[in-house]
């Protein structure tokens, strides 16, 4: 094992793992995280703590990882570049692995115009894949940025965003390629609404012997209701939902509209578990993690392995 | 060149409206051909303020004068005439030609009437681009010549994020993915292969990070 984490004795010993997101409140309010960490309580494996996530301030993600932790998860860590120079991100790296956190996913983050700071500094001093590649460093070569050695350095285990709907298609992969090589141990993607399109992703994927090197956990968000998959076609960066999909969901009656989003997401684990290279789900449920167990428990996999 | 563009006239009014004599020095470079702060506009601002303060009852002494380049003194010397006889100089030039006027005419309140924008590129009559932020190392070289500091609204150097959408910028439509145009740029010269290298991080202390930055160097001096 390169580290401590659970989540990477999951992966190599080729149990299929569940991860799912975790969102911070817009404050303080630590029970409210609480009640959305006990939600997914021995439903999944890793919850991922997002940080100010489209640029909305939230209760930082170390905090929320450490006080999840304290719940009993396996936290991974969201770290955008957006908001932190190298200098901080270290920093928080060294404080998260600290706190007892061994999961970082690291990430560019969307951009600051998106959220309620319109007017910050955006820093994008790094880049997500440049971020992946000091975690690694850290992690194999003991040192940070330039080279100073650390006393203790943080081991994480190290994942990166993928996103195999966004253009152009073809560099979907060679970017999935460089964050390997810069040191990503597993991927979680944007989520899929469009399962043909990640079929051909994975295949690239598998023909570049990537799936060997890399876990890649596929994304599943359920739709709410027909506004909320129109809202996320046209307005969440990098998403992609089909209009088969809107259709699906805009002919029912707006009280079986949240029920058919949830069969859609199962419907979307199921096909998506086939696909050679998927090594687990990442589900990223909205504001919606009470749905989670629902979910998993459709879907068959609301079990969790012990290690 | 740098880009910019004139304030609205209220706002000039509330930084220049305590003076009752004001001098209007434009700048016939850079300003002049993105049409922000040349002879012509010069002009045109001088006389919409007499405008504006004839509307109320005003009547300050207002002289329009327009310098071949306002951030280098040999030229700026050129209104040393002009500068005794008025309260305050109404610069249309860059943030650069401001406080160049500033430097020299150490006692005199030097007004902006622009907003300076960035280093760019006139794409077209009525088109202007920014596409250099003076990072100090450039390596257009390695991406077709598009920079990806600029033309990137992340700055990224590693590739395109998971925003891009049919060479659009997520941040907005009008926005061309800075990406998505290297990457067709280094397709059409048979080069995509410089983008599988990792690039490492950048170093920012060339830029305005490590501080306002000069240049000196002896050969140059009289």
């Amino acid at each position: 094992m390169k580290t401590e984490s659970r989540l990477e004795k999951l992966l190599s010993a080729g149990q299929f793992v569940v991860t799912a997101e975790c969102g911070p409140p817009r404050g303080a309010d630590v029970s409210a995280l609480e009640n959305k960490g006990r939600c997914l309580l021995g439903y999944v494996d890793a919850v991922n703590v997002t940080d100010n996530q489209t640029a909305i301030v939230r209760m930082s993600s170390v905090a929320a990882c450490s006080i999840l932790k304290g719940l009993g998860h396996e936290p991974i860590l969201q770290m955008v570049t957006r908001d932190r120079n190298r200098i901080a991100l270290q920093s928080d790296l060294f404080g998260a692995y600290a706190l007892g956190i061994r999961n970082v996913l690291c990430l560019t983050g969307d951009h600051h115009s998106f959220g309620n700071q319109k007017e910050a500094v955006g820093v994008f001093d790094l880049d997500s894949i440049q971020l992946v590649k000091t975690v690694r460093d850290m992690r194999e070569e003991g040192t940070i940025i330039g080279g100073a050695d650390i006393q203790a350095p943080p081991k994480m285990f190290i994942g990166a965003a993928a996103n195999p709907f966004a253009d152009p298609p073809e560099w979907r992969v060679v970017r999935l390629a460089k964050k390997v090589q810069a040191g990503a141990d597993f991927i979680q993607t944007q989520c899929i609404f469009n399962i043909s399109r990640f079929e051909r992703f994975m295949n690239r994927a598998r023909d570049m012997g990537l799936t060997e090197k890399v876990s890649i956990l596929a994304g599943i968000t359920p739709l709410k209701s027909a506004g909320m998959a129109r809202y996320m076609s046209a307005k969440v960066a990098g998403m992609e939902v089909p209009e088969d999909i809107i259709n699906r969901i805009s002919a029912l009656p707006k009280e079986e509209q949240a029920d058919e989003g949830i069969k859609i997401a199962v419907e979307t684990i199921e096909r998506v578990r086939e696909i050679e290279g998927v090594a687990g789900i990442h589900i990223m449920a909205i504001e919606w993690e009470e749905k989670v167990p629902e979910i998993l428990g459709a879907a068959g996999i609301a079990k969790r392995p012990q290690i | 060149m740098i880009v910019a563009e004139i304030k609205e006239i209220a706002e000039i009014r509330r930084m220049i409206d305590r003076y009752s004599s004001i001098l209007v020095v434009g700048c016939d470079s850079c300003v002049a051909e993105c049409a922000a702060g040349g002879n012509r506009e010069t002009m045109l601002l001088a006389a919409a303020l007499r405008l504006s303060y004839r509307k109320d009852n005003k009547n300050p002494v207002i002289t329009e004068s327009c310098l071949d380049r306002q951030c280098v003194d040999d030229f700026i010397e050129r209104i040393a005439h002009l500068v005794p006889d008025h309260e305050v100089i109404l610069s249309l030039g860059c943030g650069a030609g401001v406080q160049a006027l500033a430097r020299v005419y150490s006692d005199k309140p030097i007004i902006p009437a622009l907003d300076t924008l960035f280093i760019g590129e006139t794409e077209m009559r009525g088109i202007w681009q920014e596409n250099c932020l003076g990072c100090g190392q450039c390596k257009l070289g390695y991406f077709g010549a598009v920079c990806p500091v600029t033309r990137c609204s992340k700055k990224l150097m590693n590739g395109p994020c998971g925003g891009s959408k049919a060479g659009r910028c997520e941040v907005r439509e009008d926005i061309p993915c800075g990406w998505d145009m290297i990457m067709r740029r280094l397709d059409t010269l048979g080069e995509l292969d410089r983008l599988e290298e990792y690039v490492p991080p950048v170093d920012w202390s060339t830029s305005h990070s490590g501080g306002p930055r000069r240049i000196v160097r002896e050969d140059q001096k009289p």
